[in-house]
């Protein structure tokens, strides 16, 4: 909770000194996103391969997990097109590209701006990219504080499943306790792993 | 994108080789502070954008819009992995 009121402060932080002028030009640099990017993931994967039970998370891995990372990507998609009936002034790939985000705003948001200012130049991508923000935020606060309500009205894996990538991290805590049940850690952290490697992929494919 | 998948197997590795020094335990706290640096400096993309500040309830009720829907689509589809799994279950 602590930690999402922080994320919202950074952002909020940076928006106004964004709309006053106030940043100096070193942080205007368009490489900049792309140098932090980098580092996080970095990070991430250091932090996956120095756990201390990885290998036997590894050996737990048991074929049907790979089908809730799938479950979670096919619904997705599939409800995300149907926005395409409200918005029929973006493309139908932009759409699901926002969609594949899986809650990881950071990184959906940066790899559609990076993308789309390639095909279809700053100002256009920079609203998607926003979206795209705008639109995982939403789903992570909604899957971090709907977590009970999921849980209870769906399964566990409604809750897994909804939290996107935040089920390996953000969300993860909320969901063991929604469940009472601790051995989902494994489902949790493989679904935010693949989902998670699943990303780029994705809005590469759907931004061309 | 391969530039991603590679740092994120070159920080598995990294990762795995310091799994017994002590400081490694500290990246899940530089992790976070990074996602801050990240949403600060996107935050900055935003604010300096005014055009697009002007229509944030605009595109907030797009993403809204877009995020439900994606929450929806997840729900039905952990709904069925739930079935198949128990119904499988059963038959054991």
């Amino acid at each position: 909770m602590k930690e999402n009121l922080l994320l919202l402060v950074s952002l909020l932080l940076g928006i106004t000194i964004g709309a006053f002028d106030l940043a100096p030009m070193w942080l205007h640099n368009a490489s900049l996103p792309m140098i932090i990017l980098s580092l996080l993931v970095l990070q991430v994967g250091m932090g996956v391969g120095s756990m201390d039970n990885l290998g036997r998370m590894i050996r737990s891995i048991h074929w049907q997990m790979f089908l809730l990372p799938a479950c979670t990507i096919a619904g997705t998609l599939l409800f995300t097109s149907l926005a395409f009936l409200f918005f029929s002034n973006h493309k139908l790939g932009d759409i699901m590209a926002i969609g594949s985000g899986f809650g990881y705003y950071s990184l959906s948001s940066v790899l559609i701006a990076q993308m789309k200012t390639i095909t279809v130049g700053p100002a256009q991508a920079t609203q998607l990219a926003t979206i795209a923000l705008l639109t995982n935020v939403v789903r992570e606060l909604l899957a971090l504080f709907g977590c009970k309500y999921f849980t209870r009205k769906g399964s566990c894996f409604a809750a897994i499943s909804i939290a996107g990538i935040n089920s390996m991290d953000v969300c993860l805590p909320s969901i063991l306790r929604a469940a009472n049940d601790k051995t989902l850690v494994p489902v949790a952290v493989f679904h935010g792993i693949i989902l998670e490697i699943s990303i780029p992929l994705l809005i590469t494919f759907f931004c061309q | 994108m391969f530039r991603i998948l590679f740092l994120l197997f070159l920080g598995i590795g990294i990762g795995y080789l310091m799994r017994n020094v002590r400081g490694i335990r500290h990246v899940e706290k530089t992790t976070r502070l990074t996602i801050f640096a990240l949403l600060f400096v996107f935050g900055i993309t935003i604010g300096s954008n005014h055009a697009l500040l002007n229509n944030i309830a605009y595109f907030g009720w797009q993403a809204v819009v877009i995020a439900v829907f994606g929450i929806v689509g997840s729900f039905g589809a952990s709904y069925l992995f739930n079935r198949v799994l128990t119904r499988k279950g059963k038959q054991k």
